[in-house]
């Protein structure tokens, strides 16, 4: 506690102004430019009269689609922080030799690598298969929405206190430095005693309720709500996967919840779980904490599998090859996936008999993944292959993830492990399979599906020029790491002596820069298309695809399908076309939605309050906004009226003026 | 395993949509079930911390010096025959009496209200005796699978009133009737959870 009179470590616990980083110039010119941008934005939203709007009809909204693109904002906003923090590493390490330390001291260095890790996994790619998930499945399957819209639109609002108080972290305080997993007895209270820590424990804990809840949620959907004739073995691949990487985080998320309540304890009331002395058990939080670590990282890939599993047909105009093994492919990867989390930590004394174990479970699930594989070359051999924009990331992660798969099968061989251990080839592996699978995949599914969130396409040249970037740049970047893994350099550090390192760590920065490239191109194609918009205009169902979401308007109405479906095939939307589907124009009934509710926003935003006091140890305020957040929840279960009505004047007109046919120049691509 | 479209040319032309507005199931039930089985692993992972640290005793106290077995079959007690108190309300619920329901619901949450009481009793004895959850390892494990145990039961409390509150102003509504099921499905599952913390924690931990 700072010293000063006591009513103001009352008032304000530990915080102090010496809390603010001031003598970091980094941090304060990020400051001074996010204070600035956050200004500006604010003063254009007011400008403009937008804040009813974006409150009435986004923020409050219990509708699937608009959480989805929500996700997908807020994934993006985070992947430039978690860039910002990659190029901040790469270019120190390309200059850290020798004499010359570089810009970045350990102990700033160090956050940086724990804040990008963090970041990148929690509040990168999963708003983004969030986001997916969110948008795509209830349309696939023919539903109105998902069975608990509240609990969505509350999760969402979870994800972003998360994200408040990491990004509190920067300006307020300091974060973790103890590595994306917080490990013991590093994040312990002795070894870490600032707020660093407490930020990535309560951060983590309240993003990771909101996602056990859409794990919950989304389950639960596709069980319940799919549309009549659509038995579990007609269901579209992106929707099985969904249901698999939902039942995943709902076994996994709760480890990942108790393992940090007791990482709590200790810092708070002097448990001793994890301690060195009094009997506390190091390995204990290692074992836990991988065992939601290595289910988490299927969780990542799995919808992506099932994304790449429909952009494959639908341009090369077949169905899927291999369905059925595709379904078994993805259910055995998801139990497997239990099955590995020692291959993290082999050298940590678990013997051979356990290690062998860990190793033969983890070069299984190589073939299930091999079989998806030869499943999506199938299915575009002898296929009519449009080279479009999604179809290039897909290839590009084909090649890409292939290669990263097969350094992982390197890595699951205990005896080699040892030599790869922690080591750059490591950090070569994961990137490998993490940009190459899912940021590769989030690039092809938003150029998927834009067209059908907005009515009209991205842009094709910005698009081809960002993944030409990332597809290089990836390259560039990661080729130097497997060779300095090789050679025996260990990851996180912050200086270098050996000066024949450097050239790989300067081609690696380069890199680096390609993919900043990529990004910026990313940006520019989001730029020019809404600048063209009119141009790129596209109707319900630009690429000619195969599955439902693409039999309504684009963008789709709030209720999704005026008439629910009737599936009678996989590929419920060609199957359709072929049989001379016409689209009804009158005979519409009322329809039940859901009301909104700001419910979520106020939960959500007590929770982060309560996270916040937690972590600076205002106790007062904890207790006030705990209180209020039950207090707020219960006040909620006595609303019972929670429906509102679209009539059938309502729907017709949504019906007849929504966006469908293709326009003069924006038809297929 | 590809399978090949083969078009058997159905003999009236297919109907690709519900013409009429049906309401799909709800899943609320299925969906507190889902929370359960997530709320295990919570239990679970306690569970193994217990397991891996329950003798690390750090030359403080063990099992055998701290539990007290007859306060521990008094409570088991206690909480099981709140269970079936509960199954009472239940079956009151379906025969559409809600006074007999309201009661029954008001035991089960007395039974309940004493177990935690009896809970908080032996903690607060075992910390005055020196051993509080910081002292060893396994107090550690101890006090927060336990703990955690008495805080479900005690959001159970909580909610209980609540419902009774939403049961007297809306009386058997089919929203409150889902409810009442989850919270029984919630009240039954702490006990099975109990089930576990009474025979592994306190009697294993006595022999070990």
């Amino acid at each position: 506690m700072p010293d000063r009179p006591a009513i103001w470590n009352f008032l304000l616990g530990r915080l102090s102004l010496s809390s603010l980083p001031l003598d970091n110039t980094i941090v304060v010119w990020t400051f001074v430019a996010v204070a600035l941008g956050g200004a500006a934005l604010m003063a254009m939203i007011t400008y403009y009269k937008k804040w009813g709007y974006l409150w009435h009809e986004w923020f409050t909204s219990v509708d699937h689609k608009r959480l989805g693109v929500m996700y997908m904002v807020l994934g993006t906003v985070m992947l430039f922080r978690g860039f910002a923090d990659a190029i901040m590493m790469r270019s120190q390490q390309a200059v850290a030799f020798g004499s010359n330390m570089g810009y970045l001291p350990p102990h700033h260095y160090d956050q940086i690598f724990t804040a990008h890790g963090a970041i990148m996994i929690f509040f990168v790619a999963m708003p983004y298969i969030a986001g997916f998930m969110n948008f795509v499945m209830p349309l696939q399957i023919g539903a109105r929405d998902v069975a608990f819209p509240f609990l969505n639109n509350f999760s969402f609002w979870l994800t972003v206190s998360g994200v408040v108080l990491f990004m509190t972290s920067l300006f307020i305080g300091d974060f973790s430095h103890a590595g994306w997993l917080g490990m013991p007895p590093v994040s312990e209270l002795k070894q870490s005693p600032g707020p660093g820590v407490d930020y990535y424990i309560w951060g983590l804990q309240l993003s990771g309720l909101g996602t056990l809840l859409t794990g919950i949620n989304f389950v639960v959907t596709v069980i319940k709500m799919r549309a009549p004739g659509m038995t579990l073995m007609k269901m579209p691949m992106f929707t099985w996967t969904t249901l698999c990487t939902s039942g995943l985080i709902v076994v996994t998320f709760p480890i990942l919840t108790a393992t940090l309540f007791l990482l709590s304890l200790d810092r708070y009331i002097g448990t001793h779980f994890f301690t060195s002395g009094f009997g506390g058990n190091v390995m204990m939080y290692v074992n836990l904490i991988w065992v939601w670590g290595h289910p988490e990282v299927y969780i990542l890939i799995l919808p992506m599998f099932g994304l790449y599993s429909e952009i494959v047909p639908t341009f090369s105009g077949k169905r899927l090859f291999g369905y059925s093994s595709m379904v078994y492919a993805t259910a055995s990867i998801m139990i497997l996936s239990y099955l590995v989390w020692l291959h993290h930590f082999f050298t940590m004394g678990s013997g051979a008999d356990v290690n062998s174990f860990f190793a033969l479970t983890t070069m299984l699930i190589s073939i299930p993944t091999g079989a998806k594989i030869f499943n999506w070359l199938f299915t575009m051999y002898r296929g009519r292959v449009r080279f479009t924009v999604p179809m290039l990331w897909t290839m590009g992660f084909l090649f890409t993830f292939t290669i990263g798969g097969m350094t992982g099968v390197m890595l699951s061989v205990a005896p080699a492990d040892f030599l790869l251990h922690n080591s750059l080839f490591l950090v070569a592996h994961f990137h490998n399979v993490i940009i190459g699978g899912v940021v590769f995949g989030v690039f092809a599914g938003i150029n998927y599906w834009f067209p059908k969130a907005f009515g009209f396409r991205l842009d094709e040249f910005w698009g081809k020029l960002s993944f030409w970037f990332w597809q290089i740049g990836f390259w560039v970047a990661f080729g130097p790491l497997y060779v300095l893994g090789l050679m025996g350099v260990t990851r996180r550090l912050s200086h270098f002596t050996d000066p024949s390192l450097q050239i790989w760590f300067i081609i690696a920065a380069f890199g680096a820069f390609l993919i900043l490239l990529g990004i910026l191109s990313f940006v520019m194609q989001i730029y020019v298309s809404i600048r063209h918009r009119d141009r790129l205009a596209v109707g319900s169902d630009p690429w000619d695809a195969r599955t439902l979401e693409w039999s309504t308007s684009s963008p789709p109405p709030p209720y999704n399908f005026a008439f629910i479906p009737i599936v009678h095939d996989r590929d419920t939307w060609t199957d359709m076309k072929k049989h001379g589907y016409q689209r009804p124009m009158e005979g519409f009934n009322a329809i039940h939605m859901p009301k909104n509710t700001g419910t979520g926003v106020v939960l959500a935003a007590l929770g982060t309050v309560f996270g916040f006091a937690m972590v600076w140890y205002i106790w007062w305020l904890a207790v006030v906004s705990f209180v209020a957040l039950i207090a707020v929840a219960i006040v909620h279960t006595f609303n019972y009226d929670r429906d509102s009505h679209l009539s059938a004047e309502e729907v017709s007109q949504f019906e007849h003026n929504g966006n469908w046919e293709p326009k003069a120049q924006g038809a297929t691509a | 395993m590809n399978t090949v479209a083969i078009d058997t040319a159905p003999a009236e032309p297919r109907k690709f949509l519900c013409l009429e507005e049906a309401h799909p199931h709800n899943g609320t039930l299925l969906g507190f079930w889902l929370y359960l089985m997530s709320d295990c692993f919570i239990f679970a992972s306690l569970f193994a911390c217990n397991a891996v640290l329950g003798t690390s005793y750090a030359g403080g106290p063990s099992g055998h010096d701290v539990f007290d077995l007859t306060g521990l079959a008094v409570n088991t007690a206690l909480l099981l025959i709140s269970s079936v108190t509960f199954g009472f309300a239940m079956l009151e619920m379906a025969r559409q009496r809600k006074r007999a329901m309201l009661g029954w619901l008001a035991v089960s949450g007395l039974l309940a209200a004493v177990f935690v009481g009896l809970e908080i009793h032996e903690f607060v004895t075992m910390i005055a005796e020196g051993a509080g959850p910081g002292r060893s390892a396994f107090l550690s494990s101890f006090f927060t699978l336990v703990g955690t145990h008495g805080l479900h039961v005690t959001v159970g409390i909580l909610w209980l009133i609540v419902l009774m509150v939403q049961l007297g102003k809306h009386g058997l509504t089919e929203a409150n009737r889902r409810r009442l099921f989850c919270l029984s499905m919630f009240w039954h599952f702490l006990d099975l959870v109990w089930i576990g913390v009474f025979s592994y924690v306190y009697l294993v931990g006595v022999l070990r």
